[in-house]
């Protein structure tokens, strides 16, 4: 742990020195949502459809993060300094992971209310503790599988186009359990302050599962 | 009795690598006892880079057995990664991150102490320049910093692959106490000027597509044979 949080801090450190990533993503998100805003050709949205608008456009808010992710290491040698130090190299996968979990976290609360103020109809609050688990949840899952994939498409030459060919579908049933577990919580009537349990279950159980997944590979993906 | 039973710092036997359909080396056997210097010489793309990734435990052998310090390579690399130091074409360096950053980040990593960072930077020379971001500084500077880097973790084989390349004599001759003959460690080194490390070495390997055409004492590789080797 003690390395990972190493490695964390320094690809913190150079976010705040560049800020390369997260401005980007945020941006991305708040065109999508003035996109939707203008192509629904609608003042509000609620219940399923807004989760699906809100749950799509982080995910793919969340690729300009993942391709990013190990840019600094692939370019500046960042890789080999790590490979040549005698550390568990797993504690990159936590570190990377804790660094794009991070920054989805920014960019919700950057993302969510401005998603409240130009789309949602009903009203965020009561919603909002019920909406931060289920983004946590979701958040998880990205931060691995994003991860995996930024690992395996920084060694490509189309590292751009190999992120979200590679990641999109694996992310699939995350966002299915994201949208699904949001849709409730922001229905017009507040139907519900809770997400339901079955999808909030199958979130955490992907996360486990590519998690464990993620554990088992990492090792094998800095290899040449 | 007593039998100095010391493994050789390095073991090559039959060491190959391919790149797809290339042969980037094959056939290289050889042994390098601790504190000795191997100078590795042939032209561009004749394999001494490769070499010194696999010796670094960056690439994987893909025929032959690598040991150092009696560790074989890939499988006990965790062991010996820590006592290896690497200067290579890149300096290893984040740009956006200064100099004294990027130190205490590898001391990190090597868990090494973060007083050794201030004394290698002294030893470079490059305090008063330690707090700019690495992409403003000269490439000889990089190049120096790259240096306190590759030693910050006082490793015993150093890994040298054009080691003077952008610094001045006057930087060369600073940072010959950290990577030269006298910081005792097991070195390999790469040079353009075969000559330079012919004066440094006491074990030659000279490669020609990959496989050895020479491997022996410097004295027995003389200016024709450099010739030849070059030509």
């Amino acid at each position: 742990m003690r390395t990972a949080m190493v490695v964390l801090r320094k690809d913190l450190r150079l976010e705040l020195r560049t800020w390369e990533t997260l401005p980007a993503m945020v941006l991305f998100a708040l065109v999508t949502f003035v996109i939707f805003h203008f192509g629904l050709n609608r003042a509000t949205i609620s219940g399923q459809l807004a989760a699906g608008v809100l749950t799509v456009t982080l995910l793919f808010a969340a690729m300009l993060g993942v391709n990013r992710l190990f840019v600094a290491e692939r370019e500046q040698g960042g890789f080999d300094a790590f490979l040549l130090a005698p550390v568990d190299r797993t504690t990159m996968l936590v570190a990377k992971s804790s660094a794009l979990f991070l920054f989805l976290c920014v960019l919700e609360v950057v993302a969510v209310p401005a998603f409240a103020l130009f789309l949602l109809g009903p009203s965020l609050g009561p919603a909002l503790p019920g909406l931060i688990l289920v983004l946590v949840l979701a958040n998880l899952g990205l931060a691995v599988i994003g991860t995996l994939v930024s690992a395996i498409a920084v060694h490509t030459r189309a590292r751009d186009l190999i992120g979200p060919l590679l990641g999109l579908p694996l992310l699939v049933p995350a966002l299915i359990a994201t949208a699904r577990a949001a849709g409730p919580l922001l229905a017009a009537a507040h139907a519900s302050s809770a997400p339901p349990g079955k999808w909030l279950l199958i979130l955490a159980l992907y996360d486990v599962v590519f998690g464990l997944l993620a554990y088992a590979v990492f090792d094998f993906l800095l290899e040449d | 009795m007593s039998v100095d039973s010391a493994p050789p710092a390095i073991e090559l036997r039959g060491l190959a690598r391919y790149f797809g359909e290339r042969t980037a080396l094959r056939d290289v056997t050889l042994a390098l006892p601790e504190g000795a210097t191997l100078a590795v010489l042939g032209r561009n793309g004749a394999g001494k880079s490769t070499l010194l990734r696999i010796l670094a435990s960056l690439l994987r052998p893909h025929a032959g057995e690598v040991a150092l310090f009696g560790e074989p390579l890939p499988g006990r690399a965790f062991v010996v990664r820590g006592r290896l130091g690497l200067l290579g074409h890149e300096p290893l360096l984040y740009r956006d991150l200064t100099g004294r950053e990027n130190l205490q980040y590898h001391a990190r990593l090597h868990r090494v102490e973060l007083e050794r960072v201030d004394e290698v930077l002294s030893a470079v020379r490059m305090e008063r320049r330690a707090a700019e971001p690495v992409r403003l500084l000269s490439r000889g500077m990089v190049q120096r910093l790259a240096v306190a880097r590759a030693v910050l973790h006082r490793p015993q084989l150093l890994l040298l692959d054009e080691p003077r390349a952008n610094l001045d004599p006057a930087a060369a001759d600073l940072v010959e106490p950290l990577i030269g003959r006298a910081s005792g460690c097991t070195r390999v080194l790469t040079s353009h000027d075969p000559q330079a490390a012919l004066a440094e070495a006491d074990t030659v390997l000279a490669l020609k597509d990959g496989r050895p055409v020479f491997v022996g004492e410097p004295g027995q590789f003389g200016p024709d044979r450099v010739r030849e080797l070059y030509a």
